[in-house]
């Protein structure tokens, strides 16, 4: 089967990535294109994530990178960030579950959990056969996660939970969640389990973003939860769950340039080869040959930003507002090179016969979540100025 | 037991070929090389029964250039214990003076099964694994579609026209595989990871006289353009009289 090469106008790929690198981003390209690219705008139309491609990105080892104690890769930061890059060129979706596993579930685990804990989620999760979920946005807390209704009182059994969480991907399907709550001192993180009393997940419907994912709510009834549910590292307040947003940041940050490729591989086939006006190719016009230069001009950009970012993260030198840069940069092009696309292919490209369409509504999620757009420029910008101005 | 599977570094086969500038070989500017497809499902094999346990190793033996050591780092990743790329000089090689590198290599590391693809989807000539055979002096069974190692019994069921032969070999022995007896992996990252630690050894391959030289590469004839005779069921008897009488098919 031919694959996907890529534009690669700059040779960033054969330049910039080391062997193994690129034998990374070949094998998850490889599983994407075999098992991913031919079923997804199925499953997006079913409203429905395939469970068994949870169980191959665990036997492809894209679950759990860098966690080799508990049987991950010893994968680097751009590694990981080829891994994202390619499972979002399949679909955001897919992206977002490994996202949620590696760097919003296990990642807190392993960062704040006890040696009980880790030993107890870990190895399952990067097995494929234990699932996880991040909750902290509510219905009426999403960019100001701070102002959290969500209660978790000290009883003298444990925790007593109360609260709703909304917007949580993988939700439904989780054995366990990592819930944020106020306790009498301040926000901590909690392990609630699949079937807990008090404890339940539904799953959110009529989405027309993200389908080929499940995004649900947490509903938490005086949940009683064990005094071992508690995740001990995370420190009062917010600096822990935003940690691990920083983490998904990063991901989704390569994750976007996967969504640009795709849309710049199908439009550019679609206009080399439709024909209209006079039996010329529509890429024979001006106007279609600018946005053709604009796509893959913001894509090898989008690259060049997000590789140094990886770089720089595997020197320990990467911070919250280099990441905060490349994800509102990434995903904004992303959406607009899927809508640019999606416009290049006329009434074709409103159908689910080809990708940029999913791609374009997908990104409006992915634009949203970890952290919305116009927030990301407040962090920038509280960054550089020293002045916060979210409130 | 010591598994050896041999290894060709072949174009990609949805590459485009072009004839190089001699008309005696491909151009390999631009063309993607990968794993020869049927050696990849002999490597599956030998992985799946180095998992099984027991104890085994798994080696890739590979003549050829320099550049195939990016498909036998594959190969590594895959999970082969180690490489061994026979360096091929400026000589020309048919299959005979192939298999007598690969013999020569082969007579000093004494593998106990030798596992590779019934053919390589280049040359497609695929007499390398009987010549091997024969110079080892070992049993060959080819064209294998299924595979049962019972201790050190092995036995092997074969294509043959219209049916299934089954067979038992004493090892050691030649076995070149077929489609069908095992989808090969997708090289997991940890793996590659896994790859780097691993060594390719490097000889230089035994030069022999080829007994088949190539004369010339020609790409084949450009096909004349379709023509469309008509569209619906009116057009039937247009094209029935094209098939008929043009074409002579009916
Ligand atoms: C498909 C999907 C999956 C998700 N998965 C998860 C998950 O797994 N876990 C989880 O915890 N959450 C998840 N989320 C929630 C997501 O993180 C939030 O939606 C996001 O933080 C934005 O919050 P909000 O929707 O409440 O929007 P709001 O905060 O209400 O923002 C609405 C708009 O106002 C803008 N805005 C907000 N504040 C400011 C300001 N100070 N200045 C200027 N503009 C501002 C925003 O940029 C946005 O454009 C998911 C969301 C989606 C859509």
């Amino acid at each position: 089967m031919a694959r996907f090469k890529g534009a690669d106008f700059l040779s960033i790929m054969e330049t910039q990535f080391t062997e193994e690198e690129r034998m990374v981003r070949d094998s998850v390209r490889e599983w994407v294109e075999d098992r991913v690219i031919p079923v997804v705008d199925r499953c997006y139309q079913e409203d429905r994530f395939p469970l068994e491609w949870k169980d191959e990105l665990a036997k492809l080892g894209a679950l759990g990178p860098g966690l080799v104690e508990y049987g991950g890769g010893d994968l680097s930061h751009v590694c990981r960030g080829l891994i994202y890059r390619e499972l979002e060129r399949g679909d955001s979706g897919l992206r977002s579950f490994a996202s949620v596993m590696n760097s919003l579930v296990m990642f807190p685990i392993r960062a704040y959990g006890t040696k009980a804990q880790q030993d107890r989620w870990l190895p399952g999760m990067i097995r494929g056969e234990k699932v996880g979920c991040f909750g902290l946005t509510e219905p009426d807390f999403g960019s100001n996660p701070g102002g959290m209704l969500t209660r978790a009182e000290k009883v003298k059994d444990g925790w007593l939970l109360n609260g709703t969480k909304r917007w949580i991907t993988n939700g439904t399907i989780s054995d366990v969640a990592i819930v944020f709550a106020k306790t009498a001192e301040g926000i901590r993180g909690f392990l609630v389990e699949k079937g807990t009393p008090g404890f339940s997940a539904p799953v959110i419907r009529q989405k027309w973003s993200l389908r080929a994912s499940i995004t649900s709510e947490l509903i938490l009834e005086d949940c009683l939860v064990p005094e071992d549910a508690l995740l001990p590292g995370t420190s009062i307040g917010l600096k822990a769950p935003l940690t691990c947003l920083s983490e998904a940041r990063y991901g989704i940050a390569w994750g976007a340039v996967g969504v640009m490729e795709a849309c710049y591989e199908e439009a550019f086939d679609y206009v080399m080869t439709r024909r209209q006006f006079e039996d010329k190719p529509l890429a024979s016009h001006q106007l279609v040959q600018q946005r053709l230069s604009t796509i893959l001009t913001e894509t090898v950009k989008a690259e060049l930003l997000v590789l140094q970012v990886g770089r720089l993260k595997d020197l320990g030198l990467a911070n919250h507002a280099h990441i905060s840069m490349a994800k509102r940069n990434n995903c904004e092009w992303a959406l607009d090179i899927a809508r640019t696309a999606r416009d290049m292919l006329g009434a074709s490209g409103i159908t689910y016969e080809y990708r940029c369409g999913r791609h374009m509504m997908n990104m409006e999620s992915v634009k949203t979540y970890e952290g919305a757009h116009d927030v990301h420029h407040l962090i920038l910008g509280d960054y550089i100025t020293g002045i916060p101005a979210y409130s | 037991m010591k598994i050896l599977t041999l290894l060709k570094r072949v174009p990609d086969t949805a590459a485009k070929i072009r004839v190089a500038g001699d008309g005696k070989r491909i151009d390999p500017a631009g063309v993607e090389f990968v794993i020869n497809p049927y050696d990849e499902i002999a490597l599956e094999q030998a992985l799946r029964v180095k998992e099984a346990g027991g104890g085994h190793s798994v080696a890739v033996l590979c003549l050829g250039t320099k550049d195939a050591t990016k498909e036998i780092r594959t190969a590594l990743a895959m999970g082969a214990d180690e490489g061994i790329l026979l360096i091929d000089g400026a000589g020309e090689r048919d299959a005979a003076a192939s298999a007598a590198a690969l013999a020569a290599a082969l007579s000093e590391v004494k593998p106990d099964l030798i596992l590779c693809g019934w053919k390589a989807v280049d040359t497609d000539d695929g007499a390398v694994p009987h010549l091997l055979a024969a110079r080892l002096g070992l049993p060959c069974v080819t064209l294998v579609t299924k595979f049962v190692l019972d201790g050190t019994a092995l036995t092997l069921h074969r294509e043959v026209e219209g049916a299934e032969e089954v067979v038992s070999v004493k090892l050691p022995a030649v076995v070149s595989v077929q489609k069908g007896l095992a989808e090969p992996r997708y090289t997991s990252l940890k793996g590659i990871m896994m790859a780097k630690k691993k060594t390719i050894a490097e000889k230089p391959g035994a030069a022999a006289e080829p007994k088949v030289r190539i004369l010339a590469l020609e790409p084949p004839p450009e096909r004349k353009a379709g023509r469309i005779v008509g569209t619906g069921p009116e057009a039937v008897p247009a094209l029935v009289k094209a098939l008929s009488e043009e074409q002579k098919l009916i």
